[in-house]
């Protein structure tokens, strides 16, 4: 499994999986445009995004926060991730985020803020896990 | 957890170690009940620990689970040892709502419903992802920051008495927009005149019952009366602001020390807390400009159907901000800083910070319903002031899960609900409106009553809807 979402009565919230920090952060981009859009969002073009953090909670939220603003701002739903790196001593990760203009699809929230309640990032038994809340 | 119920309506969490206040929580024993369910009352006491707060940390009658701060919260701080939170002002600060009265009758719109929508929908986007027509340069944005709806209406969208009759006069003044970042700017520059998604939209009522007519004819409300009300906030703008600062404070101070990260906070004092203030009152002037720039179209399509129309805002309050204000406290008057987080001020008669027009009777007070159920106006009291620094609800809180409610019923059904009501909808994505079906939200009707007993607000006047257009 990828990603899943979990019942929260006011907002959104999801659990992403992967075998690396690398996959486990691309799935939580995908689960962020999962819970606001549903169709399948082609790879039309790239934008690189460069993002640092204090601890890996926080390096999630400010990747993670780069797409929000790209689609407030300049309406670019993100569809995949490629060309990611992430140094963990340095918490700092680069990456390019692929997707299309939100114009042709339907968007069903409007994501306000990712959250730090009940946020984690870790490894269990070799899987990395994160949890995210999304304040909608 | 060890709660204790104070008398009717009113509940206690005792100050453990480590508390500086008791927490209080206005609800019945139903709704308290209710409350239980979820982690409000931890998160009121968690509250209750934080430096500088007065009396108590409280919850209303609607509270539930936040980030941080429980949403349906009031705390108030010391501006000497206090401090300020963007945890407890919420993400989207200056959420709110506006009531326009109009000179419309019920029976001059019935049957007109659809062409009504229409010709709304028209000028007001609607889909969450389109942006506004408005179109800003910086130095616009500058004004609204900096301005708020008194700036708009000064640049033609509007007139003198809008702002005169928003809380604050539609303007935080000093809010300084050096202090609002970049990226919030770029966030929000295409977003004034937008309502936004969720729970965010904008109705068409009329004016059911009146339950007080004195203060009703204050408020220039008649029995049958087509209102229109506007709910939405800051947008994106406001967003960034929160987790802006949220970020700075981590960096500044560190969360190791919290039980939980969203409590961040800075000294007021400190720089750092008067930056984020500041910020925050700008964002807040985004909010009340946004809602002027949606009056302003309203007017604009409305006198497309019907010439002789006359609209006028009634009040437009914040639901989300933190605010120096002076109350009693221990028997003496001081300025204090009040975090509403979900909760609506009610000042009573006599508060200069009232329109003159209101000054008389109390402010009135915005409680919107759900999509299906009835809003209320209320007005503010003198209890108010003296139990929860003059704050009262702000809504009717959800109960169900936006996921439950998907897999529940389609958006056919709750269309056809609404229709069965008369209530016509019009939304451009059908899992918005599932999202937002009457039912997931908890019974308003329960919380307006509870707050009349209480003598926190009073009931004035009940809503209902006729048109909903969702963002």
């Amino acid at each position: 499994m990828k990603y899943e979402f979990i019942e929260h009565t006011a907002d959104v919230e999801f659990r992403a999986y992967g075998k690396t920090l690398m996959e486990v952060f691309t799935n939580a981009a995908i689960a962020t445009t999962k819970s606001i859009c549903e169709k399948e969002i082609k790879e039309d073009r790239g934008i690189k995004i460069e993002v640092e953090g204090r601890d890996l909670e926080s390096l999630l939220y400010n990747f993670l926060e780069e797409l929000i603003i790209l689609f407030d701002s300049e309406g670019f739903l993100v569809s995949n991730v490629k060309k990611m790196k992430i140094d963990e001593e340095e918490k700092t990760l680069s990456c390019v985020l692929i997707g299309d203009s939100e114009g042709s699809y339907e968007i069903f929230s409007h994501i306000k803020a990712i959250t730090y309640n009940e946020m984690f990032v870790r490894k269990e038994n070799g899987v990395w896990i994160c949890q995210v809340t999304l304040d909608v | 957890m060890k709660t204790v119920k104070i008398s009717k309506n009113i509940y206690g969490i005792p100050k453990e170690k480590g508390m500086n206040v008791p927490g209080r929580i206005y609800a019945s024993e139903k709704i308290f009940e209710n409350i239980k369910n979820d982690k409000s009352l931890e998160q009121v006491k968690n509250v209750a620990h934080l430096p500088g707060i007065i009396e108590a940390s409280i919850a209303l009658t609607d509270c539930h689970q936040g980030y941080g701060f429980c949403i349906g919260g009031v705390a108030a701080f010391d501006l000497e040892k206090g401090i300020i939170s963007p945890g407890g002002v919420g993400y989207d600060i200056n959420c709110g709502v506006r009531l326009l009265t109009t000179n419309l009758k019920r029976k001059d719109i019935l049957g007109r419903g659809e062409e009504i929508l229409k010709e709304l929908s028209r000028k007001i986007p609607t889909g969450v992802g389109r942006g506004s027509p408005f179109q800003m340069s910086k130095k616009i944005m500058n004004g609204v920051l900096s301005g708020g709806a008194k700036y708009l209406v000064e640049a033609g969208y509007g007139k003198k008495e809008d702002y005169l009759n928003v809380e604050e006069e539609g303007c935080l003044e000093s809010g300084d927009p050096l202090k609002v970042s970049e990226r919030a700017i770029k966030r929000g520059i295409g977003q004034l005149g937008t309502l936004g998604a969720g729970n965010h939209f904008l109705d068409v009522l009329i004016v059911e019952e009146l339950f007080d007519k004195v203060v009703a004819k204050a408020f220039g409300l008649k029995k049958d009366q087509v209102v229109i009300m506007i709910h939405c906030g800051s947008r994106g703008l406001g967003h960034q602001v929160a987790s802006d600062y949220i970020k700075k404070m981590e960096e500044k101070y560190g969360f190791e020390e919290l039980s939980d990260r969203e409590l961040i906070n800075a000294p007021i004092k400190s720089e750092l807390g008067q930056d984020y203030l500041s910020a925050m009152k700008c964002a807040s002037n985004f909010a009340f400009a946004n809602r002027q720039l949606i009056t302003h179209w309203v007017r604009e399509s409305m006198v497309n159907l019907f010439k002789d129309i006359k609209i006028n805002v009634l009040y437009d309050v914040c639901h989300n901000i933190a605010k120096v204000e002076k109350h009693v406290v221990g028997g003496k008057k001081r300025e204090i800083c009040v975090h509403r987080k979900g909760a609506t001020r009610s000042f009573g008669p006599g508060r200069i910070e009232i329109p003159q027009v209101y000054r008389k009777v109390g402010q009135p007070v915005l409680i919107p319903g759900s999509m299906g159920t009835s809003s209320y106006v209320l007005v503010g009291t003198k209890k108010a002031e003296e139990m929860t620094f003059g704050s009262t609800v702000h809504g009717a809180g959800r109960v169900m899960s936006r996921s439950r409610a998907y897999k529940e019923f389609t958006g056919e059904e709750v269309k056809e609900k609404l229709k069965k009501k008369n209530i016509l909808v019009k939304s451009s994505s059908m899992r918005s409106l599932v999202e937002e079906s009457p039912d997931v939200y908890k019974d308003i009707e329960d919380v307006v009553g509870v707050v009349g007993d209480l003598g926190i607000s009073l009931k004035v006047a009940k809503l209902k809807p006729f048109l909903v257009l969702i963002g």
